[in-house]
């Protein structure tokens, strides 16, 4: 009797194991072929010359050595690197101004919460047709309001200068990501007890005091997580570029995913393009170490 | 110091009170200047775009442009029913298939392995679980060039299934975290004297589990929609052929006038129609989007 219900109960425990593994089988089997074997593969095509058709020859590091004297390829990486430094500030500072803005319920605030966050769920490749045809010089409105307001004498061919291209594709991608940032930082915010102000008030401590000592160091870990997520977006960027300037005036919009893109895709050099792709995820890995630093729990 | 607060107001005649909240009413109405002015900024983009979608085609292509429609018609939209090889309403229909064949795919598979990862103990679980987590930090656009020829050697690179296969995948590091704190969140005892009784643990699931984690389902299928609905470079890279672009790649193509001159009214109508979809999931469903992107902080 006792040996037959410890059997009975032994097969239910592992009846249930194998029912949890076959549950999860499914998920592990996707991520497996569709993720950590391509990873993997990324690895090994980076020491092929692999064309889209014809023989793969092993050939070392040849395309990691090839990388050092492309200087497209380093021009790319020098500039995603500009083009982060100078978008995550406006993302970040109008972030921040947005949530002080919408963080206390008062009426109506969330029809205002609604409309700066509705730009996030519009696809970037979507958003960047949009304002291709608001900055266009010929139909475009923007173009006609800054004439009718006689900010400028003949329209702006925005696209056509590295400088201005950067500067209107930067006001696109604060339009469309900003939101975002709002959003963690408005849950940073409201994280923070109403008390500890109203006792710095009693202080008389002013706006910026407050700002310096109450609102900024209690929330570093959501600004770090803020930065860190607007960053790796930027690093990662290509859809914009893509739609807006096709990489150029004269190639000056190239970002490193473009140029990872066009090696692959366009002139199918896939182990070269592969190689590129190995340095990425390095960035991106280091990346992500520098978020686990900055968002540790202890302090 | 609150002694001076008390001179300076006395000075203005007013008490301390009336003198405070006469600065918040002040305040407050700075406060509403500075949002209604920002949210006018912000609407700007989308209401012109679908304002100028509504001019007659003529007049969408006009220079300098006009600021409103002088009538509002649909021909920009009736227009792009023809556009291309095959019509803009192959490509909605192909955008539409990916998403829904991806939203359906990323419920499957992460309520059963988030229902796995949370009740179930078996060697290796945790292992499994923060492999499937781990992608999160890896970009997929550095695996896009192997996923290319996988496709490729397996017939499924050019196909809307494939396509989708590679979404469903992206999707699910998110999809399980969230489903799986969603099962934690159940108390245990619910299910256990469904077991006892010899309920199968599918049936459970199916018939007890999914109407308590349904916010979670609701959240993982939004995201999975959105994401896929919107996703641009995947859909360039592996839609080779054009009967099968997506809705974004086919209107870059608009664009780039591989269908001949811009046609500006069109472009800008496809533009709202591929905005639409999300616009409206995302404003129905705001809190169940909400809870995922908390979700997702949390877990960073």
């Amino acid at each position: 009797m006792t040996a037959s219900l410890s059997l009975q109960r032994l097969s239910w425990e592992q009846r249930r194991k194998l029912t949890g593994i076959l549950f999860v089988l499914p998920t592990v089997l996707f991520v497996s072929v569709f993720f950590i074997i391509p990873l993997l593969m990324t690895f090994t095509m980076s020491f092929f010359d692999w064309p889209l058709f014809g023989d793969h020859t092993f050939i070392g590091l040849d395309n990691y050595t090839s990388l050092t004297t492309d200087r497209q390829f380093l021009k790319s990486i020098e500039f995603t690197a500009r083009y982060t430094l100078l978008v995550t500030p406006p993302i970040f500072i109008l972030g921040f101004i947005l949530a002080s803005l919408v963080r206390h319920s008062i009426p109506g605030i969330g029809i205002f919460r609604t409309i700066f966050f509705m730009p996030v769920v519009i696809g970037l490749g979507v958003s960047s047709l949009l304002w291709v045809w608001l900055l266009n010089d010929q139909v475009g409105i923007i173009n006609k309001i800054m004439l009718d307001l006689g900010i400028v004498e003949k329209a702006q061919l925005f696209m056509a200068r590295p400088d201005s291209a950067m500067a209107v594709i930067i006001v696109s991608v604060v339009w469309k990501t900003v939101g975002f940032t709002m959003i963690l930082l408005l849950a940073g915010l409201q994280a923070i007890p109403d008390e500890l102000y109203e006792s710095a008030e009693v202080d008389g401590a002013g706006y910026f005091h407050k700002l310096r000592f109450i609102t900024l160091p209690l929330m570093r870990r959501t600004i770090a997580l803020a930065l860190i997520l607007s960053v790796i977006g930027s690093v990662l960027s290509f859809d914009q570029f893509y739609i807006m300037t096709g990489g150029g005036p004269r190639n000056s919009t190239i970002s490193v995913v473009y140029w990872i893109f066009n090696n692959s895709f366009t002139y199918f050099k896939m182990g070269y393009g592969a190689a590129m792709s190995i340095v990425l995820l390095v960035i991106l890995v280091l990346l992500s170490a520098v978020q686990f630093y900055l968002l540790r729990d202890n302090t | 110091m609150t002694t001076t607060n008390t001179l300076q107001q006395n000075e203005s005649g007013l008490s301390p009170q009336q003198m405070r909240h006469m600065r918040n009413a002040l305040l407050l109405g700075l406060r509403y200047i500075a949002l209604i002015v920002l949210a006018l900024l912000f609407l700007f983009p989308i209401v012109w775009s679908a304002l100028n979608s509504l001019k007659p085609p003529a007049e969408a292509l006009a220079v300098p442009p006009t600021y409103f429609p002088t009538q509002i018609v649909l021909d920009n939209y009736i227009e792009l029913t023809t556009f291309g090889r095959v019509g803009v309403m192959q490509h909605v229909w192909n955008s539409a298939i990916v998403s829904l064949l991806t939203v359906v795919g990323t419920i499957i598979l992460s309520t059963l392995g988030g229902y796995g990862f949370a009740r179930f103990h078996f060697r290796g679980k945790n292992l499994l679980f923060i492999m499937v987590l781990s992608t999160l930090m890896i970009p997929f656009q550095s695996i896009l060039i192997p996923l290319f020829v996988m496709l490729s050697n397996i017939d499924l690179h050019n196909s809307l299934f494939g396509l989708a296969l590679v979404y469903i995948t992206f999707q699910l590091p998110f999809g399980i975290f969230l489903m799986r704190n969603s099962f934690l969140a159940v108390p245990q005892e619910i299910e256990e004297s469904a077991l006892l009784d010899g309920c199968t643990s599918i049936s459970v699931l199916y018939r007890m589990m999914l109407r308590l984690v349904l916010p979670g389902v609701v959240t993982v299928a939004i995201y999975a929609f959105i994401n896929s609905w919107n996703e641009f470079l995947a859909a360039l890279i592996f839609m080779t052929n054009q009967n099968n672009f997506t809705l974004p790649i086919f209107l870059t193509n608009v664009r780039s006038g591989l269908y001949g001159i811009i046609d500006w009214g069109a472009l800008q109508a496809g533009v709202v129609v591929s905005i639409i979809p999300s616009l409206v999931i995302f404003l129905l469903l705001q809190r169940y989007y909400m809870n995922g992107l908390m979700g997702g902080a949390v877990k960073s």
